[in-house]
């Protein structure tokens, strides 16, 4: 047996796959891979798809829950929200692209994620993102910004899906490597999920969508690989996305699914043709035999290779029943859409593609994707950091100066600039998004009193300095915020971005921070139900900081009850749930005015965490609450300068006790909220709070127009609102 | 009232407009896809809604505007009864020639989706009758080419026919004399940029838009 096939020289071979995950191919090949199948194996066995060095620790990510319909391993997770109906979701990641071709990188990312969840019949309702930019001071930051932005508004805004929400971060940590995480929200009816299991033998496989085209090929090796220097290089591995053509599919799709013509159905996402094929194979123990002279092509004299691997977006692969396929034709006719029978599924357990009434490609189905490369990579626990408290940092020489210079910082700025470009109302359901004073979006179900809370978080600064408390962060975060807007928290997505796997302490890192994240969701009872990881963000070996962004979902019951920090009258008292110990390591104090990064971050309770939060949701509900903002980046001091921005109602707090002001006031603790409640309802808050054992203090009493503590430091809300205002448009050299 | 939606590939305001007015008139409208050549029987009014029609690859509206369906538009605009155009769909019918101007690349070149606050500067079309008494509304934008322009004779008559009916109170894209909305000279079609089918439920975009479709159902 030749080691090499026919035109396949050793570097080839190389460029594909590593040599011992080589010899694993010709192994079960029981000879030497062709181009085309070394392609498959390629991308099938690349980190994107494989997830062959994180798979060991994802295991341990708590994925069930009463709640759960489905979780890992489908498109998307799906949870029940009640009245038959289910909230499909899920956050993917889409950095390499982003950073080579910022428009398109960020809009296709946002064409991948809707079609994740409308493939499973859902309706998609809503979009969020999390973008991490570099340092605002680097020359690549400004365009990146510019064409992200505008990539995301531009396909969002087409397909006419509402962007709700969202977080962005800046720090030199992505100069080299930015991070675009999107997600994508969407409701279908419990009894109409589709899945990409199902198939059956003897089944005709339908391509529709978009033709193909040679753009994308490799895009999930390079998604699997560090950058250098030549990345710029890489750009033609970039797709391109049209949503106008993802907006005639969603409603294609849709309106197929209402028929009775659907086996399985897989998006065309990384890996293309090559991918969705082999799950839906493998997910139902079926064969494929497919025509490649068949598939709907965009150029000319495409190779059997290139249409394996293209990445041309907006394509779906349906397994239908057999007899079924006029059905879909006529809807896909009616869109103006391609659609094209390629092939069927056999009892052969085996990958058969003709092309040119000749067999290029013969490959078992089985071992392709159960012989996958696993590795568990060596990694190491991250040094402990000492915790940083006030008494060791001198106090600020003028607090309202500090507080200024706190708000206009990058990652506590308004960010409008950005949010104005993105449609958020259409559908008319939305109820809150980023223009919004609420800690989490809230979309109302269509045609019903209930509505979804969706959050995105993660403070990558924690995770730097303690993974495992980051990652329990994050989870708690995201529980906190939706818990402030009134929802029971039900289940998460998640995007772990870290950088190469195969260094130790990065590995490390990715294990802490799961081991982190996997703690909080069991204590909070909120499961991960879908997600992705993207590794290798790294540029000429310099890491981005670990960040296992959190997507999170809960349900309101009646949107009449839903919360925000908006509404606070002159008079209301004002209290802080949690107790305040002051921690300011890892925290945006230290960064802004110390210009420090170090320090423990702020430990997670996580049983706090938990009594807190269903302490704050029954006061909501029962009609106590006026105002509400969960405490976190920046502390007391940025929750209360935004809730008196968003009320344009003073709040004046008073500080008593031993603990230094600027402890008081910029300690990021854990499990706190900031509530406005009207005087009539303390009593009753106080007795509740005594019998929940939740610490509730009274710190002061909303009114005027500034933001004072202690009667002596005063911040006029107009001030507040011109620093925050001006960073972005500065940033982007639009300021006025 | 009987009304008809015209649905484009790319339209994506479709649902939020039969909403609307469905929830104003009692009555769903018809959904009429755009290869169809004729309205249904007794059609009273028929709404354009906003969205991204044929992608906006072209100029905004200038596929759309040659599409089937158009003939049967315009014919129920030549008759008199009222057409309102949206976002994407006042784009269309300035398209068709249905109504005068062209709407341009918003002044600051980005997309822009705000609740903008608006003046109501004539009640006395069939569209804004029931703002009578609240001049001052706030209702939602979002389009990248809402920059209204025509030359200074043609600005001069739209004013002086009492044809600007919603002007903007805080410009967000440029547009001149910061119009908002006008109608043709005969008052039965009319474009905006704001949407007003995005206004019409506290829990969403408040409740300012409702006036728009409440005029009509009182004219009809």
């Amino acid at each position: 047996m030749s080691q090499y096939a026919e035109g396949i020289t050793p570097e080839i071979a190389a460029s594909h796959l590593p040599a011992d995950e080589y010899d694993k191919a010709v192994e079960i090949l029981g000879r030497a891979p062709n181009l085309v199948e070394l392609g498959i194996f390629s991308v099938m066995w690349s980190e994107h798809c494989s997830y062959k060095s994180s798979r060991i620790h994802l295991k341990k990510f708590p994925t069930a829950g009463e709640k759960v319909i489905q979780g890992p391993g489908e498109n998307a997770g799906v949870v029940d929200i009640g009245d038959g109906q289910a909230c499909i979701f899920k956050m993917e990641s889409h950095n390499h692209p982003s950073y080579i071709e910022p428009y398109q990188g960020a809009a296709t990312g946002v064409g991948g994620i809707l079609r994740d969840v409308f493939t499973m019949g859902a309706r998609p309702i809503a979009l969020m993102n999390a973008l991490r930019f570099g340092a605002p001071e680097h020359p690549k930051t400004r365009q990146l910004v510019s064409g992200v932005v505008a990539g995301i508004g531009g396909y969002g805004n087409c397909v006419g899906v509402p962007t709700v929400g969202g977080e962005t971060n800046f720090h030199s940590g992505y100069n080299g490597n930015i991070l675009v995480n999107a997600m994508a929200v969407g409701l279908a009816d419990t009894d109409k999920i589709f899945y990409a299991r199902g198939a059956e033998p003897g089944q005709p496989i339908v391509y529709v969508g978009s033709k193909t085209g040679r753009d994308g090929i490799h895009g999930a090796t390079m998604a699997s690989a560090e950058f250098d220097d030549e990345s710029d290089e890489k750009r033609p591995t970039v797709q391109v996305g049209d949503p106008f053509v993802e907006k005639k599919l969603i409603e294609a799709c849709l309106e197929l699914m209402e028929t009775d013509a659907i086996a399985a159905v897989q998006d065309m996402g990384a890996a293309g043709l090559t991918s969705s094929s082999v799950e839906m194979a493998g997910k139902g123990q079926v064969g494929l035999l497919m025509d490649l002279d068949k598939v709907p092509q965009r150029e000319s004299g495409m190779t059997a290779y290139e249409m394996m691997l293209s990445e041309s977006q907006e394509r779906m692969l349906f397994i239908l029943k057999p007899g079924k396929e006029h059905i879909a034709e006529a809807i896909f006719r009616k869109w103006e859409l391609d659609v094209a029978t390629i092939g069927r599924t056999t009892e052969t357990g085996r990958m058969v593609l003709m092309h040119k009434n000749s067999i290029v490609c013969d490959i078992p189905l089985d071992p392709l994707a159960e012989d996958a490369p696993l590795y568990e990579r060596p990694w190491k626990r991250a040094q402990p950091e000492p915790a940083i408290f006030a008494d060791e940092l001198s106090q600020p020489k003028d607090y309202a100066e500090a507080i200024l210079t706190m708000m206009v910082s990058p990652d506590l700025s308004s960010k409008a600039w950005i949010w104005k470009q993105y449609d958020r109302h259409v559908m008319a359901d939305t109820a809150a998004s980023s223009e919004d004073p609420a800690d989490a979006a809230i979309v109302r179900v269509h045609g019903t009193n209930k509505a979804i809370a969706i959050t995105t978080d993660c403070t990558p600064r924690y995770c730097e300095n303690h993974p495992i408390e980051g990652g329990k962060q994050a989870v708690a975060e995201a529980w906190r915020n939706l818990t402030a807007v009134g929802a029971d928290p039900i289940a998460i997505t998640d995007c772990m971005n870290f950088g190469n796997p195969e260094k130790e302490h990065i590995m490390g890192q990715f294990a802490e921070c799961v081991e982190g994240m996997s703690e909080a969701c069991r204590v909070l009872n909120f499961p991960v139900v879908s997600g992705n990881v993207s590794l290798y963000n790294e540029t000429n070996g310099f890491a981005i900081p670990p960040t296992p962004a959190v997507g999170g979902v809960g349900l309101i019951p009646d949107i009449s009850k839903r919360m925000g920090y908006g509404c606070v009258a002159a008079g209301d008292i004002l209290m802080v749930v949690g107790d305040t110990e002051g921690h300011l390591g890892a925290s945006i104090y230290l960064r802004v005015i110390e210009n420090r990064e170090d320090g423990a971050p702020p430990p997670v309770d996580l049983h706090a965490e938990k009594r807190h939060g269903d302490f704050v949701r029954t006061q909501i509900r029962a009609g106590h609450i006026k105002a509400c903002h969960d405490l976190s980046d920046g502390g007391l001091g940025a929750a209360a300068s935004e809730m008196a921005m968003a009320s344009g109602t003073g709040l004046n707090l008073v500080h008593e006790g031993d603990l230094p002001l600027h402890g008081w006031l910029f300690g990021e603790d854990q499990a706190r909220y900031l509530l406005a409640v009207d005087e009539a309802a303390v009593k009753d808050m106080r007795m509740a709070a005594k019998a929940a054992g939740v610490p509730l203090h009274v710190i002061g009493i909303a009114g005027g127009e500034a933001l004072t503590i202690n009667g002596t430091i005063e911040v006029s809300i107009s001030d507040l609102k011109a620093v925050s205002e001006s960073f972005m448009p500065t940033l982007m050299g639009e300021a006025e | 009232m009987k009304s008809a939606v015209i649905v484009f590939p790319g339209s994506n305001c479709d649902r939020d407009a039969a909403m609307a007015i469905q929830k104003v008139t009692g009555t769903a409208p018809a959904m009429v896809w755009h290869q169809e050549t004729t309205l249904p029987d007794g059609t009273e009014f028929v709404m354009l809604p906003g969205g991204f029609s044929y992608g906006d690859y072209l100029r905004c509206g200038a596929m759309a505007g040659v599409s089937h369906i158009i003939p049967a538009v315009k014919a129920h605009a030549e008759a008199g009864r009222p057409v309102l155009g949206v976002c994407n769909g006042f784009q269309i019918l300035i398209e068709t020639g249905l109504l005068p101007g062209a709407l341009m690349r918003n002044a600051s070149l980005h997309f822009v989706c705000e609740k903008s606050p608006l003046r109501v500067e004539n009640a006395n079309t069939r569209f804004t009758s029931g703002y009578a008494t609240n001049r001052d509304v706030v209702i939602p934008i979002a389009h990248h080419d809402g920059n209204f322009f025509a030359d200074d004779a043609t600005l001069d008559r739209l004013e002086s026919e009492g044809q600007v009916v919603f002007r903007y109170a805080r410009n967000p894209n440029g547009s001149a004399r910061d119009i908002a909305g006008i109608t043709n000279e005969r008052g039965n079609v009319m474009g905006m940029m704001p949407h007003p089918e995005r206004a019409i439920d506290a829990d969403h975009g408040g409740t300012d838009g409702l006036a728009v479709f409440e005029s009509l159902l009182g004219s009809a």
